[in-house]
């Protein structure tokens, strides 16, 4: 047994009791199930780990072979089935709370269905579960390949794979079990917080070690932004989500940034999870995906140079735009303001440099249904970074601030950009690491594509309406100088938008059903002769 | 030419790219939230701020757990209609001691920063169990378990402790009778309630859930709310000694 395996072993071992004990002293059953769940992770790690000890060959699995290297793609298959299955679950979680606001008897009055607690389920599955799951399978897909080399590690990439999807569960069940700590997009409480953090470490490691023994002289684009992301990241986890824990017997904590310095680390972190997760690290699949399935080099090589200084700079400053007029300090609203104007240039310049890749290459557009949903999600960047600079300016804020408005903006960008970059990648990917020689249907492409664009008009247009509608009503006036709206009435106004928002989710979930469909039909399609693929095919990893 | 080419320093080494990388995102996040830790005129000088009581810490956590803030803000913003709705612009001090904050950032209902003594207990009870029972075309969810719910108090010591070492300054005594103060102020006739009102002489003991020897989950809820955006005087407030 080699160390590695060993020390996994025994520390998943001790792991299955210091769980057991945590559990039998939880102050809350909720908390109890959730140790109970790490100690079926570990008893599964250590079972895992010992039949694959009992099965695997002597030899470690070889860096080449016959000359070419010998990609690990084992947990990228994990990780894109197990995107596509997080996807479904957070769009139609998505669907259920658009509806509960047009309609409140879905709420049950039950706590676990309730929207508080329903929310942050959709908001976590989508963007870290599914989003997450994408990011993670390409980064270690194209890493592989930009490097020519085997991914670094043995276990760890599974450990990271298998380890972060348990993340997943843990937060999500945390929500409706009401454990969170009420931070948007950093819900989850201090012990999933610690469990992430190690993930990530070995998350990191794994990247940059494959990096290190590449065979090429340079690192490509793609790779710069993946480690952006990997790193900035980790720096915004671990300072957004500084808890005390009451006890580690209790899953509460609280957070040791107070007030207006808690309100501004919170949107410094939410800014950039949007800046950095959501964009920087869909870029990296922009850079890579864009040229090879265009078979274009990419646009300009100075221009994702500047792209991607600028960007990862000036992200960085434009968290204070969600705290416009609020009761932080002014110089730091008008900061983030400036910045987040001017983000707006290095964001189109990346867009610019992934469209024009397509230079000699546009007419793929009418016969490539999967280049054509890569080419919109850049069309959808530039739209919601456009209309995001646009929102930050104060005036505008104090009109969307609160409304809809916002909603439809971070859809334009979530449905339109990172859904659809992430669509194109897995359509691509799946038959390259299962080695297909092509997706089961392009008929199926162009019905997802077709349904969730209409699906994603229908949103981000009906939230348009709401939102500066109920932004006006709020701010409307009667000649006698009264405010002419009570809050319910504004309320009231939203019932028709909010049913066209719930349709156009629908049609979107529907879409992503149907790619589901698409790509399990690929899978288990019979496997292709190496030579006949487009792509060199190399011996699979397992 | 030559600058292009001097990239290739980052191109061919992944820690300098590394170290590259984690300078440029750090100048932002150092530069807009280093000075509010001490600058001092970022947190405005007022009478009144009190840390939490027991009860409205738990309330508190409640709003927290139920993901309140997902649909409410509580932060009033400096505009003229938004004044005139809700009451006097949010203050920095007024959530001095929020671990964490709750200003929100959506207003599927109102905000709530100044909802405390709006309206009766027994509104908030209706209210809270079934929405559509007080205002008709409400979008709110019910929460009728708050009210079945016993309030589990037995643990509030660790909460209060924990606050304290992040910088709530309760003393030990409150640490110590977290508790039996919050049973104490969910009452009218608590034999701890001259101890409870020692303690925290300005806040407000009473049967906020309505429910005869039962502290539930909707006691501390409301204790919460009806105490929200109540803590500063705005008739003595000096606006002017604190423009920033």
């Amino acid at each position: 047994m080699w160390l590695g395996e060993l020390s996994l072993l025994i520390l998943s071992i001790a792991c299955v009791f210091g769980f057991l004990i945590v559990a039998a002293r939880a102050y809350t059953p909720e908390y109890a199930f959730h140790a109970y769940l790490f100690a079926a992770a570990s008893l599964a790690t250590a079972f895992g780990v010992f039949a694959r000890y009992q099965n695997r060959d002597a030899a470690a699995a070889p860096q080449e072979v016959s000359g070419k290297p010998n990609y690990n793609y084992g947990p990228i298959k994990f990780g894109s089935a197990a995107a596509v299955v997080w996807g479904i679950a957070g769009f139609a979680v998505g669907c259920i709370i658009a509806f509960q606001l047009a309609f409140p008897w879905l709420n049950f009055d039950l706590p676990w269905t309730s929207f508080g607690r329903l929310r942050p389920l959709h908001t976590s599955a989508v963007i870290f579960a599914f989003g997450g799951n994408v990011l993670i399978s390409t980064s270690f897909y194209v890493v592989q390949r930009t490097c020519r080399a085997r991914l670094a590690g043995d276990l760890s990439p599974w450990f990271v794979i298998l380890g972060y999807n348990l993340f997943i569960v843990i937060a999500g069940t945390g929500y409706l079990l009401g454990i969170t700590q009420a931070k948007e997009y950093a819900e989850p409480e201090w012990y999933a917080d610690l469990w992430l953090t190690i993930v990530w470490v070995v998350y990191l490691l794994v990247f940059l070690a494959t990096i290190i023994k590449r065979k090429e002289p340079h690192i490509y684009v793609a790779n710069w932004f993946y480690l952006a992301f990997i790193a900035t990241i980790a720096v915004l986890h671990l300072c957004n989500n500084a808890a005390i824990p009451i006890s580690l017997f209790s899953s509460k904590s609280y957070i040791v940034w107070t007030g207006v310095q808690d309100a501004m680390i919170q949107w410094w972190y939410g800014h950039n999870a949007v800046g950095f997760f959501l964009t920087a690290g869909f870029l990296a699949i922009m850079y890579y995906f864009v040229p090879k399935r265009a078979e274009r080099p990419v646009y300009s090589y100075r221009l994702s140079i500047i792209h991607f200084w600028a960007l990862i700079f000036m992200y960085i400053w434009a968290g204070p735009h969600h705290l416009h007029y609020t009761a932080l300090p002014d110089w730091a609203q008008t900061v983030g303001m400036v910045f987040s104007i001017m983000l707006w240039m290095p964001s189109w310049g990346g867009m610019i440099n992934g469209l024009m890749t397509l230079s000699g290459a546009w007419d793929k557009l009418r016969t490539d249904p999967v280049l054509r949903m890569i080419v919109v999600s850049l069309a959808f960047y530039g739209m919601s970074t456009f209309e995001g600079p646009m929102m930050s300016i104060k005036v505008v804020n104090s009109l969307s601030h609160y409304t809809d408005w916002t909603i439809g903006h971070v859809h334009s960008g979530a449905l339109g950009w990172v859904g659809y970059v992430s669509f194109g990648a897995l359509y691509c990917m799946v038959p390259w690491i299962w080695n297909r020689s092509k997706l089961y249907s392009l008929r199926l492409v162009e019905w997802h594509f077709w349904l969730s664009t209409i699906g994603i008009v229908l949103y981000i247009t009906s939230m348009w309406v709401a939102g500066i509608l109920q932004g006006l009503m709020w701010r409307a006036y009667t000649s006698l100088g009264f405010l002419e709206f009570s809050f319910i009435e504004t309320v009231e106004a939203m019932h028709p938008y909010y049913i066209i928002r719930a349709l156009g989710g629908v049609l979107y979930l529907s879409g992503a059903v149907i790619m589901a469909w698409n790509l399990y039909k690929t899978i288990v399609a019979p496997e292709t002769e190496p030579e006949a693929l487009g792509q060199p095919a190399f011996a699979a990893a397992e | 030419m030559s600058l292009w080419n001097k990239h290739a320093i980052f191109e061919k080494n992944s820690i300098i790219l590394l170290i590259g990388v984690l300078i440029v995102i750090s100048i932002g996040g150092l530069v807009e939230i280093m000075p509010l830790f001490y600058m001092k005129n970022t947190i405005e000088k007022v009478e009144g701020v009190r840390p939490y009581t027991p009860l409205e810490l738990a309330g508190r956590d409640i709003y927290v757990r139920e993901g309140c803030y997902l649909c409410h803000s509580q932060m009033i913003r400096a505009l003229g209609d938004e004044v005139e709705r809700y009451g006097h612009y949010s203050l920095a001090a007024e959530s001095m001691y929020d671990h964490p904050f709750q200003w929100g950032s959506k207003r599927n209902g109102p905000d709530l920063a100044r909802v405390g003594a709006k309206y009766s207990d027994e509104w908030h009870r209706q209210h809270l169990a079934d929405p559509r029972s007080v205002v008709s075309a409400s979008i709110m969810p019910g929460y009728p378990w708050l009210a079945r719910n016993e309030l589990d108090v037995k643990h509030l010591s660790d909460n209060l402790r924990v606050q304290q070492i992040e910088g709530v300054p309760y003393t030990a005594e409150q640490v110590e009778n977290a508790a039996i103060d919050a049973r104490a102020q969910a009452s009218e006739d608590h034999p701890g309630a001259k101890a409870f009102g020692k303690r925290y002489p300005t806040a407000v003991a009473r049967n906020y859930g309505g429910q005869p020897g039962r502290v539930t989950e909707a006691d501390a809820l409301i204790a919460y709310l009806q105490m929200l955006g109540t803590s500063v005087d705005f008739k003595i407030y000096d606006e002017k000694a604190n423009i920033r």
